[in-house]
């Protein structure tokens, strides 16, 4: 399972997934009234690193975070 | 992490930064900058309210370590999280530098860089309410992976 989390102003708490890649994130995200209109502006980090690319293959535990912008100081 | 440093609520700036000076002065940096930033009134609000994402700002804290370490320099900042009510401190950041050029040029990227990636999520506090500031947000480069 893949851990999900949304991070700062997306109301939603974090969900478990059965996925083995991004694009299957993808599709059960863009169906979801919660996080779908997040998803044109949001970063994506696998295990706390920023990526780049969706072609990146998933293990049983990996942390997936969503990160809508940010406005620091 | 000593070098960067959160705080709940208000930053005490005299104290943190006080402190930074004491630590480095010693050191022969010939140039330290601080970048205060103070909360505005402005658009009626109380105040700002900050949700922080420390793994990876610890990650791009310590990319921008690396970066200054390259031009024998070093990179300080402090952040409120929670509550920061207008006219109070909620970020503060640094260089200290051999060379006054150096710390001039690179307070600016670091600034600015910060304002563009760190996962830092702001947000308005009017009439008790903690509005995301959508409109001053910047999305994070790489943004959009999964539209």
């Amino acid at each position: 399972m893949i851990d999900v989390e949304f991070l700062g102003p997306i109301n939603k708490e974090p969900m478990k997934v059965d996925i083995s890649n991004l694009s299957q994130l993808r599709e059960i995200l863009k169906n979801d009234d919660e996080v779908s209109t997040w998803l044109d502006t949001c970063a994506v980090a696998i295990n706390d690193t920023l990526v780049s690319k969706k072609d990146i293959e998933l293990s049983s535990g990996d942390k997936i975070s969503l990160l809508p912008p940010v406005c620091g100081g | 992490m000593e070098n960067l440093e959160l705080f709940e609520g208000s930053l005490e700036v005299e104290k943190i930064t006080n402190g930074w000076y004491d630590k480095y002065k010693n050191s022969n940096y010939g140039a330290i900058i601080t970048f205060i930033g103070v909360v505005r009134d402005e658009n009626k609000i109380d105040g700002l309210s900050f949700d922080i994402y420390e793994p990876i700002l610890n990650n791009w804290f310590n990319s921008w370590q690396e970066k200054a370490k390259e031009l024998k320099a070093i990179v300080l900042m402090a952040h409120s999280r929670g509550d920061v009510f207008n006219h109070e401190s909620s970020y503060i950041a640094a260089v200290c530098s051999p060379k006054r050029r150096i710390a001039l040029e690179l307070i600016d990227e670091f600034v600015e860089d910060f304002k563009a990636q760190a996962p830092i999520w702001k947000y308005d506090i009017i009439n008790g309410d903690r509005i995301y500031a959508e409109d001053r947000s910047t999305a994070i480069k790489g943004y959009g992976l999964l539209s």
